[in-house]
């Protein structure tokens, strides 16, 4: 079984971000930037089926030259290899022209599977794999905790809101988009990130995948969010409090 | 057709709040752009749903219907909606943003060369439509200037249902045609998990705990204001590095972020790391001795005092409200 793993590097969580000059995108001049957490679960669902069931897991990126660290973590984690997108104009790409860029370098290689996270930790538009499996013509599932190979292809768990879950099948191949939390995940040994030193990184500058498409949705500006709200005091002791704290939560914020 | 069309997510002939407050995001767009707004309902039997929605000021209800829509599937979905947006080329197309809407309409968008301007929390004149970016530490504007239909989905609780007018919309049917083979996906109906699994992602409420607390042998009184709300129980770092509450109750950078409907938080300062993870929540309630406390900065309602006296009088308080 063949498996690609779609992966993103992104700033580290805890990463000092400000906005850049032109008001375009954040700094990246003094951050640390770290593989995207969904990412790191759709890897190790991968190595795991890898291990149950023999094949290859390839880690997939598109990205600039710094992205190629986080790809060595991959392989350091167990991935057999690595192809590098290589491109330093990925901001002015929106979702579905960087989705057309894994397709073209994943088709060649006629997976079985295809894994992404469930979103990026920094644009966060959880749309990457379930564009893949459109451009590729592949059935899809998304928000995937636990996958299974069936004699149909796959069954997968997926995680609906509310607590609820739900069982799909489906054949092979296909795309899946991983939840984090489905398994405990792995370190990298240090045999791990030796070996990694030898394994294969093809990089594949993206003006060569022949994508050409003009954006059709444009990040025009960030800016820091209008984050502080009006607090209402509650005055009164404890339960005087108390009461009129129920009061606005029925009847002025309603979520009671 | 032009204009506004909203598909709006119904689940056992209701359709949900988030699929409300879409409406009211498209209603909101329609009168900003002088357009006609419509809304969908996509199923095999959708009647009630579609009665429910012309009760509300749109021009139009669509029924999309047919025996394959009968349970979500992906493909079932995007191939009745793209027949659906053929006919009736619609400006913009707008969805509640949930767990259902993430799986099909990025597919749909792409297939007409489009980009679904996913999870948005506010739009703009222009229109230009507000996102979070790096998970709530900055956010984005952004526009659309493709040619084809403007899809959008917006977060829950961005926008209040409340504000629909009422109205008489005239409903008509749509019925798509679908083949069974095209329909890749068996999906099992749905099951709940046990209570022990913990999904604060998608908790409507939650009460958590920091290190107001002080030992765990206290942990109790959270307990029981959260089971009197129905809500999860969470917690910041500290407290889970103490081994006090597992750590997959932990809110904030390092842990989970959550957007529940009322985020009550007990004993916590508000660092910076902790708002990060919850500061979307709908409604936030501070229950904390330190006026000063930077929750405060994020709350919503606020109660300064001793949270050994304030918890016990609330819990109080919600169990009489609720008796």
């Amino acid at each position: 079984m063949k498996i690609i793993v779609a992966i993103k590097q992104v700033p580290e969580r805890d990463a000092q971000v400000r906005i850049d000059a032109v008001g375009k995108w954040i700094d990246e001049s003094d951050i640390q930037f770290a593989l995207n957490e969904s990412d790191a679960y759709a890897l190790e669902e991968a190595l795991r089926l890898k291990e149950q069931h023999g094949g290859e897991v390839v880690v997939l990126t598109a990205g600039p030259e710094r992205a190629g660290q986080t790809i060595r973590e991959a392989l350091a984690k167990g991935a057999d290899r690595g192809i590098h997108i290589e491109s330093s104009d990925l901001a002015s790409c929106d979702a579905l022209a960087v989705a057309m860029l894994l397709a073209a370098a994943i088709r060649p290689e006629s997976p079985d599977l295809v894994f992404t996270g469930l979103q990026s930790d920094d644009l966060g538009l959880g749309q990457t794999g379930v564009i893949l499996a459109e451009l590729l013509g592949l059935p899809h599932a998304s928000l995937i905790l636990h996958v299974e190979v069936s004699s149909a292809g796959l069954k997968v768990k997926r995680e609906l809101e509310d607590g609820w879950f739900q069982s799909i099948e489906l054949p092979m191949p296909a795309v899946l988009t991983i939840q984090s939390g489905g398994n405990k995940l792995r370190y990298a040994t240090l045999m791990g990130i030796k070996k990694a030193k030898t394994k294969e990184v093809r990089k594949s500058p993206a003006a060569e995948l022949g994508v050409s498409a003009a954006p059709v949705v444009v990040l025009e500006s960030i800016s820091l969010p209008q984050k502080q709200r009006s607090t209402q005091i509650l005055p009164g002791g404890p339960k005087e409090a108390a009461a009129a704290l129920v009061e606005k939560l029925k009847f002025e914020a309603r979520v009671l | 057709m032009s204009g506004v069309c909203v598909v709006l997510e119904q689940k056992d002939g209701a359709v949900g709040r988030v699929g409300w407050e879409a409406l009211a995001a498209g209603a909101w767009l329609g009168a900003k752009l002088g357009l006609d707004v419509s809304a969908a309902v996509i199923g095999a039997g959708v009647s009630a749903p579609a009665s429910a929605a012309a009760a509300k000021a749109v021009a139009r209800i669509v029924r999309i219907e047919h025996p394959l829509l009968a349970q979500y599937t992906p493909d079932g979905f995007t191939i009745a909606l793209e027949q659906f947006i053929a006919q009736e080329k619609p400006d913009y197309i707008v969805f509640p943003h949930t767990y259902q809407v993430r799986d099909f309409a990025p597919a749909l968008a792409a297939r007409l060369g489009e980009v679904l301007i996913s999870d948005v929390v506010a739009i703009a004149d222009g229109p230009v439509f507000t996102r979070q970016l790096l998970q709530g530490r900055l956010q984005g504007g952004y526009r659309h200037t493709g040619t084809g239909p403007c899809f959008v989905s917006v977060q829950a609780g961005a926008f209040r249902s409340d504000t629909l007018a009422a109205g008489s919309a005239a409903v008509t049917a749509f019925s798509p045609t679908i083949d069974a083979a095209q329909i890749r996906t068996r999906p099992d109906p749905p099951f709940r998990a046990s209570e022990q699994t913990v999904d604060l992602g998608s908790a409507q409420m939650i009460v958590s705990v920091g290190r107001g607390i002080k030992e765990a042998d206290n942990l109790p009184l959270v307990h029981n204001l959260a089971k009197a709300l129905g809500a999860e129980l969470a917690a910041s770092r500290p407290i889970c590095d103490n081994g006090w509450l597992p750590l997959e109750r932990q809110v904030g950078s390092s842990g989970q972020t959550v957007s529940p409907r009322l985020y009550l938080a007990v004993g916590i300062s508000g660092a910076i790391q902790h708002l990060v993870g919850m500061k979307g929540s709908q409604c936030i309630v501070a229950i904390n001795k330190d006026p000063d406390a930077p929750i405060f900065e994020v709350a919503d309602y606020g109660i300064v005092g001793d949270l050994f006296e304030v918890v016990p009088a609330l819990t109080q308080a919600i169990q009489a409200s609720k008796a």
